[in-house]
Parts: C-alpha cells; sequence; structure tokens
C-alpha cells in the first residue's frame, strides 16, 4: 500500500495515494477534473489543457502532475472554467466538427465538454482549415477535420512489436496525426475497434459498419460528461 | 543507397536515440530522406514509418523531397526585412526562375524560407549548403546565382573577405562577423585557457565550487534566470547510473546571436566551464546541442574538443584528479526553435521530434536518457569559468546587488553599431540606445518575440513589474517564483536580444505581424492552446488592419491571450506576447485602425462580397443592385 497523502480541491480535503496523478485522486474521490487527452493506463501527455488547474497561483495540468502532501488545488472556479471553455471552443474552430452527420456524435468527448460548459457559439472566428480524409487503409476511416491531436491513438495502438500505427506528421499549426500506411493494410478488426474506441472524437472510424446505436441513446446523450465520476 | 544507408545506421548501432544523426548523416550523403529510406529506417530501428516521419517531418532542415545542388534557405528574420529582404528574395526568385518553396526543373537550385538564423547584425543573410551568405543585396544574388550556374565553387563566391577574429580560422572560414562593440569580463582575450582545470579545480572539492558559484548569485543566461548553483545542487543530489551536463547553443530566439560569437571567440571557455560543471556536479556524459544554422562551426569546434582531449582536459581523471572521467559530444540540430527549451532540446537529443515535456519531474531529476541533466546556455557557462577563477565576491562587483556580473546584449535593427555588448547588469535602456547609436526610436523589442515591445515611456525605468509579467521565457515553476520575488533582476530580462525599431517603421504590419508567423511556425503544435491561438489572433489582427476591427476586438485580443498562457512550455505561453505588449505600449496604434464608434464591424458590403464569391468559383453573375 502506498503512503496516503491530502490535498486540497477548492477547499475540500481529500486523501490520495502517492504516486496518483491529482487527475486520478480527484476523480476516485467525487471530484469532476475535464480531460480529453489523458487516457488511463498510459503516461500522460498534456496536450489539450481540458484539465488546467492552478497551484499557488500557477497553471499546471492535473493529469500530469502527481498529486502531493499538502497541495492546494483550484479547479471548479469561474476563471478556470471559462478557460476551459475557450480551450473547446478553440477545437471546434479549428476542425469541423458537424455533429449532426457525424458517428461519433453521442459518444464524442469533445462534444459531450461542449454541453456541458455550455457552449453557444464560439468566441474566436472559424478557421475553416482544409484537411483530408485518409480512408485508404481497408478497416478505417481516419478524418484529419475531426481530429484534435490528443495523441491518445498515438499511445495507445501498438503491434505486438510496440511500433505505432499512429504518429504526427509536421509542427505547429499544420500538425497532423496519421495513420502508418503500411501497417494500416494489415489492421486487424480488434485494433481498428480499440482505435475508434480510444479517440474520443471521430476522427477515427471503423468502415463498414455505422449507426448501430441509434444517436439519442448514446453514453452522453444519457448523462453528461464527468457525471461518472461526481457524488 | 540500401547499402549506404546501412552502414549510416551501423555507425550508430541501429540506436534509435541517435535518429537525429543518422538523418544528418543521410542529408549530408543525398540532401533528402525518401520513402524507401524511411522504411530501411524504420525496419533497422523497429518502429514503424510513421514514427521516422514523425521526426522527419518536424525539422525546417529535414526533407522528404529530393533537393537541389543549391539550397537556399533565405532567414526571415524582421531586421533582415528592415533591409530588403524583399528585394533580395526577388532577386533570387528571378535569377533562379522559380518562387520560394520550390525547386529549379534542373534540380540546381532550391530556396526556402527560414527563421532567424543568428545573423540579425548582418542580414539579409542565407544559409546556402551550410555556408553563411550575410549583408546579401538584389546585385550580389545576381552575381552569386551567376557563378554557380558557370559552374563556379560555391565557397569561391563569398564575395566579401572572411569575417573577424576566428571566423577566418581554416576550419571555419566564414563571411560572419563578430561585430564585437562592448567587452568586459567575458569578452576578453586577456586570461590563460583552461587554466581553471588544469590548475584550480584539483583545490576545490565539488562542494565548494557549487558554493562559489551559488554566492556569486549567477543566473542562467538562456533567458529563464534559474540560479545557476542551484541547478548544479539539485544536479548533484539526484541520485543516477550517470549524470549530464548540456551546454544549449540552439540561440534560436530571433535577434540573439551572442552565444554565435561566444563559441566563435571563446570556445575553450564555454568548454572549460562544462568540465567545471561536470565536476561539480558529477557528471560524465557532455553534450552541445548546436543549432544546424551554425553546422559551419561544426569542425572548429570539434578540433577544440580533440585538442582539450589531446591535453587530458577531456577524458578520463582529468587534469589527473582521480575518477574524474568526462567527454563532450556535439549534437546538431536540424531548424527547431522549439528545440531551444531544454526539455525539448533532450528530446530532440533522444532522436525524436522536439516536443517539450510536461513538468515535473524536471530536467534535473529525470533528463537525457532520464539521467539528471544540467542545462546551461553558453554564456552561463562560460561565466561560470570565471568565478572559478576570481571569486564570487570578484563576481559581484559587476552589476547589481540583485543582479550580478555582465550580460551579453545582441543588438540590431535601427542602429548605427548593431553586434554584440557585454554590459552590467542595471544598465538602462537609454544607454543602450547611445552606446550603439540609434536615433529615432519608436520601440525595441527586448528579449525576442518571447519577450516585450517597448516604447520610450520605459526607456528610463524598465524595472517595472509589468515587464516580468510577460516575460516568462521557459515557462519553469521555481523561475516564476523566484521573479516574483526578486524584481529587480528585470533591469533587463533576457537572453540579450535587443531589437530597435525607429519611427518609419510600422510596428504592427511589420513587426508585430513577423513575430506571430515566427510562433505559428515554431509551434511544436502539441498544445491545443499552442497550436491555434496564434493563428486565430493573427487573423483578428489582420482583420484589425484590413479596417474591419472594432474596439471590442482589441479587447478579444487581450482575453484571448489568458488562454494560451496555459500551455505547456514558454513557447505557447509567451506566443501571444507580440500582441498582447504592443497593446499595452502601443494600444493607441491600434485605435488608429478600428472603427471607434461601431460596435461591430459594418463595411459590409454586399456587392464586393458577392464580386468575390463569383470571382473565387469562377461564376460570372450580373448583380443587380436595383
Ligand atoms: C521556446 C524556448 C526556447 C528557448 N531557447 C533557448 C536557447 O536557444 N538557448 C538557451 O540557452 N535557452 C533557451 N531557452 C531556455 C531553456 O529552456 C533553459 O531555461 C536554459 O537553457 C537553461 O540554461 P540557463 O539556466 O543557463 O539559462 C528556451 C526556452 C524556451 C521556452
Ligand atoms: S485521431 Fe483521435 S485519438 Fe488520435 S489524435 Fe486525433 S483525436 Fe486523438
Ligand atoms: S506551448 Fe507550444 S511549443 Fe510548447 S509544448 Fe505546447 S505546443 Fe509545444
Ligand atoms: S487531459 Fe490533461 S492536458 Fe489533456
Ligand atoms: S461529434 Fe465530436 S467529432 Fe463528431
Amino acid at each position: 500500500m502506498n503512503k496516503t497523502i491530502k490535498l486540497k480541491i477548492d477547499g475540500k480535503v481529500i486523501p490520495a495515494e502517492e504516486g496518483q496523478t491529482i487527475v486520478q485522486a480527484a476523480h476516485a474521490n467525487g471530484i469532476y477534473i475535464p480531460t480529453l487527452c489523458n487516457f488511463e493506463g498510459v503516461k500522460p501527455k498534456g496536450c489539450c489543457r481540458m484539465c488546467t488547474i492552478k497551484i499557488n497561483n500557477r497553471y499546471m495540468t492535473a493529469c500530469t502532475t502527481p498529486a502531493a502532501d499538502g497541495m492546494e488545488i483550484e479547479n471548479n472556479t469561474l476563471e478556470i472554467n471559462d478557460i476551459r471553455k475557450s480551450i473547446i471552443e478553440l477545437l471546434f474552430v479549428s476542425g469541423n466538427h458537424f455533429c449532426p452527420s457525424c458517428e461519433k456524435s453521442g459518444n464524442c468527448e469533445l462534444q459531450a465538454l461542449a454541453y456541458r460548459y455550455e457552449m453557444m457559439v464560439p468566441r474566436f472566428p472559424y478557421t475553416f482549415p482544409q484537411k483530408g480524409v485518409d480512408a485508404k487503409s481497408p478497416k478505417i476511416i481516419k478524418d484529419q477535420n475531426r481530429c484534435i491531436s490528443c495523441k491518445r491513438c498515438i499511445k495507445t495502438i501498438e503491434d505486438e512489436q510496440g511500433r505505432k500505427y499512429f504518429a504526427f506528421k509536421d509542427r505547429g499549426y499544420t500538425l497532423e496525426v496519421v495513420l502508418d500506411e503500411e501497417m494500416a493494410k494489415t489492421m486487424t478488426d480488434e485494433i481498428a475497434q480499440l482505435a475508434m474506441d480510444n479517440c474520443p472524437v471521430g476522427s477515427i472510424l471503423k468502415k463498414e459498419i455505422g449507426y448501430k446505436e441509434p444517436i439519442g441513446t448514446r453514453k452522453y446523450d444519457k448523462k453528461p460528461i464527468g457525471s461518472e465520476f461526481e457524488v | 543507397m540500401k547499402e549506404k544507408i546501412n552502414q549510416i545506421i551501423n555507425k550508430y548501432n541501429s540506436d534509435r536515440s541517435r535518429l537525429m544523426d543518422i538523418l544528418l548523416d543521410i542529408h549530408d550523403d543525398k540532401g533528402y530522406v525518401d520513402k524507401n529510406d524511411i522504411n530501411q529506417l524504420a525496419k533497422s530501428l523497429g518502429i514503424s514509418a510513421a514514427e521516422v516521419k514523425e521526426t522527419v517531418s518536424f525539422y525546417h532542415f529535414f526533407s522528404e523531397k529530393p533537393r537541389a545542388k543549391y539550397n537556399i534557405y533565405l532567414n526571415n528574420s524582421i531586421t533582415a526585412c528592415m533591409r530588403d529582404r524583399q528585394g533580395v528574395k526577388e532577386a533570387f526568385e528571378k535569377a533562379c526562375g522559380i518562387t520560394f518553396g520550390h525547386v529549379t526543373q534542373d534540380s540546381m537550385f532550391g530556396l526556402y524560407n527560414t527563421s532567424c538564423i543568428g545573423m540579425n547584425d548582418q542580414g539579409p543573410a542565407a544559409i546556402i549548403n551550410d555556408i553563411v551568405f550575410t549583408n546579401l543585396t538584389p546585385y550580389r544574388v545576381v552575381k552569386l546565382i551567376e557563378g554557380l550556374k558557370e559552374g563556379k565553387e560555391l565557397r569561391s563566391l563569398i564575395y566579401e573577405s572572411y569575417g573577424d577574429g576566428n571566423n577566418a580560422d581554416p576550419d571555419m572560414q566564414a563571411m560572419v562577423n563578430n561585430n564585437i562593440r562592448k567587452g568586459s569580463i567575458l569578452l576578453n582575450k586577456n586570461y590563460k585557457k583552461f587554466d581553471v582545470v588544469k590548475n584550480e579545480l584539483s583545490k576545490h572539492s565539488p562542494e565548494d565550487v557549487i558554493q562559489m558559484v551559488e554566492e556569486s548569485d549567477l543566473r542562467g543566461r538562456g533567458g529563464a534566470g534559474f540560479p545557476t548553483g542551484m541547478k548544479w545542487r539539485f544536479g548533484r543530489r539526484v541520485e543516477g547510473d550517470h549524470r549530464v551536463i548540456i551546454c544549449n547553443a540552439d540561440e534560436g530566439e530571433p535577434g540573439t546571436f551572442k552565444d554565435r560569437v561566444m563559441l566563435t571567440e571563446y570556445p575553450d571557455l564555454v568548454f572549460e566551464g562544462m568540465v567545471i560543471a561536470a565536476y561539480a556536479t558529477g557528471a560524465d556524459i557532455g553534450l552541445v546541442y548546436l543549432r544546424y544554422e551554425y553546422k559551419y562551426m561544426l569542425k572548429y569546434l570539434n578540433r577544440i574538443l580533440g585538442e582539450m582531449r589531446e591535453k587530458n582536459f577531456l577524458g578520463k581523471n582529468i587534469s589527473g584528479i582521480k575518477e574524474f572521467d568526462f567527454d563532450i559530444r556535439i549534437q546538431l540540430g536540424a531548424g527547431a526553435y522549439v528545440c531551444g527549451e531544454e526539455s525539448a532540446l533532450i528530446e530532440s537529443l533522444e532522436g525524436k521530434r522536439g516536443e517539450p515535456r510536461d513538468k515535473p519531474p524536471f530536467p534535473v531529476e529525470k533528463g537525457y536518457l532520464n539521467y539528471p541533466t544540467i542545462v546551461n546556455n553558453v554564456e552561463t557557462l562560460a561565466s561560470a569559468v570565471r568565478i572559478i577563477k576570481n571569486g564570487a565576491a570578484w563576481y559581484s562587483q559587476y552589476g547589481t546587488k540583485d543582479s550580478t556580473g555582465t550580460k551579453l546584449l545582441s543588438i540590431s535593427g535601427d542602429c548605427k553599431f548593431p553586434g554584440i555588448y557585454e554590459v552590467d547588469w542595471g544598465t538602462s535602456i537609454r544607454e543602450v540606445i547611445e552606446m550603439c547609436g540609434a536615433e529615432k526610436v519608436q520601440a525595441i523589442q527586448v528579449g525576442g518575440p518571447s519577450g516585450m515591445l517597448i516604447g520610450p515611456r520605459d526607456f528610463d525605468n524598465l524595472s517595472s513589474s509589468d515587464l516580468m509579467k510577460w516575460y516568462k521565457p521557459s515557462g519553469m515553476m521555481v523561475a516564476e517564483k523566484f521573479f516574483d520575488r526578486k524584481l529587480s533582476y528585470s533591469d533587463l530580462p533576457t537572453g540579450g536580444s535587443m531589437i530597435i525599431f525607429n519611427t518609419e517603421r510600422d510596428l504592427l504590419r511589420d513587426v508585430v505581424m513577423n513575430f506571430m508567423e515566427f510562433f505559428i511556425e515554431e509551434s511544436c503544435g502539441s498544445c491545443s492552446t499552442c497550436r491555434n491561438l496564434p493563428y486565430i489572433m493573427k487573423m483578428k489582427l489582420e482583420k484589425i488592419l484590413n479596417g474591419h476591427g472594432v474596439r471590442k476586438d482589441i479587447d478579444d485580443l487581450l482575453t484571448w491571450g489568458k488562454t494560451i498562457k496555459v500551455s505547456r512550455c514558454g513557447l505557447g505561453q509567451t506566443a501571444a506576447n507580440p500582441i498582447l505588449s504592443s497593446i499595452l505600449n502601443f494600444r493607441h496604434i491600434y485605435e488608429q485602425h478600428v472603427q471607434a464608434m461601431a460596435d461591430y464591424d459594418n463595411t459590409f458590403d454586399i456587392v464586393k462580397s458577392v464580386e468575390a464569391a463569383n470571382k473565387y468559383v469562377g461564376r460570372n453573375t450580373e448583380f443587380h443592385s436595383n
């Protein structure tokens, strides 16, 4: 058993185990910190910045920062929530998220977060980037217009030798997450399904199957995102 | 070709962490890496081709497409633009018959833009096949291309003599000038090379050395200003099979070129500083991360390292000190500003894309190959040598009480004497202006694009807390705290870049736009905020400059600037600074561009818009206005 420590989130004291991240500690104690790029079981990489919190008046990411004894954290505050909302809006305007026609609608974490943070019209102008759809793989469609570059597929989808199916390409504003051409050819159904499931949005879709579960009855259609953690 | 690539891979023992070197060698050999090479690399290194491409596509000087016999990288830093870069660019395009971003059909010439190459005091400058050509003019461009077309050797076309000092060294032969305008204790040839390693180190324990550096109050000169002694102490304390000293010679902040001059004239001092740091912290691995733009120095610098090995200033039992083993390898970068950020630099050293790491853990805890790693700037390391030689008390005579020592400034832009000035901390901006012969100064960019644009009302009093509020270079947790406590260190907060603009310059259209483009290009792209916001903020600035803005747009920019501060590293955290600091100090210019009385843009002109739409879709309908 690891040593138990105590930290404070918005004034509430919670216990945590040494080695846990702040997100893990919060979620285990009924406090929701929104995440997008974080994926349980793999090393975090703070890409989306959704889990931003404030410690000692500094912004930190809760998914990467280990919980420490005596930490005092600001989480559910006006300031932090507005930053989170602006990040959601930013992701919407820099892609093409036309939810009504998206197979992921209802299971999409980005969409769910937008509802939870009550996004109406984004404060930012749409940038209408020209991005492609890669449908060369026999198993999946990789729609770049919906990709939020969260890295979840990069981190979790590997073959037995640890080779990655997905990787970053380029940098800065033109950064994209692409599928390895060769490996795509031999992708199994299981891997394709896993990739689709691990993607928080509708950027990775399995081919030849769609709308099996009607929109309106899906995960976040029933309960808002985060409610699974909240007490 | 396959065989050649195999040789290269074997040279680096099929070590994935040496992917940078493997790619650099392939580029040296054939200029680019094609699909087959990438597949071969993937197979040998046991990774997917996409992973190899991840590294290849990240760096500006790597290419998956064939490049030319002569690859011309023309620097687009702001000072180059102020010295007729446009004319030079057009001359290249005309002489080569292509536009930038392309290669001629006969594969003779390739034209590319590139971010600041550390030649701001002698621009416009270009790198052609690793050789630097400074002070370009349209005339010189025409002659240069003519010469190449006639089959003349590239080096023979250097139109000025080799530069001053060691720039003319047989191993460098560069047309680059040092432009040292003022020296003090660093830029000073009056010292015995390697004296400290040879005669002083054995007299002190590693603890003593750290204490001396602590007492001197030396702070990191790379921008973040972290106390050097403290960093060394941390590094010494962390357990590890190896410890690593890295000299950060990435010098990518536009307008900075002092590390180039240090490495040209005082490489021994810098390397000696690394040896001292290794002794103090118990490190055995030494790495210099040298930006690709300075590749012309590589041979020369390696020669100096060779001489040090011969004299036992590197190697085993250095200078007879038992079990003091340390050696230095130079790693070239491949064109990425963000690799100056210490954790991105380490990722790059490990053969990956230069994507900054989340902190904690900091490099002193887990750095290069997870060993405790101390990253220091070129100038910091050189300063340490002087401190150990002459003592902390001697060093603290220079500068102010809480900002000890001297600082190298890289001054460029509208002034008579651009170049390097070594000044005491505490020097006022007004003195700087007089020193470099600047007149009719409208604004100064302090600390490069990630720093701040200041106007005359700040010239006398730079120790304003405002400056530090904006200037958060590496986003280090401790540095921030530190700044809040000792604001006086902000007398000149800076890696040393100072770009001067006179009253003729269009600050928004030319300067701020140039800086925003820089960040859009150089972001690693990993953070949602840093990847997208600079682009969107630039869109908004364009809107304002095109006369479509209203007051609220200015305020929007200010509030959006807040979101970008939650980015992972200093690049993102400061990427909005060109806009934010210019609004702070030059709001009146923004006000002049917006529609003062309007709440929203009411310049919509339906006739014009339909015309534009028609043109876009290639339709030719008449517009019936009445
Ligand atoms: C985007 C970015 C670029 C940087 N570039 C450099 C650089 O070129 N050289 C440098 O010494 N430090 C650079 N830094 C600061 C380094 O992260 C680090 O703080 C520094 O190398 C530590 O050395 P020092 O303590 O001696 O200054 C950069 C930081 C950021 C965020
Ligand atoms: S495809 Fe999906 S999982 Fe992969 S980076 Fe894009 S959004 Fe994330
Ligand atoms: S702030 Fe920008 S450069 Fe730094 S890690 Fe994030 S995306 Fe990369
Ligand atoms: S969930 Fe923490 S940065 Fe994305
Ligand atoms: S609904 Fe979110 S990407 Fe489709």
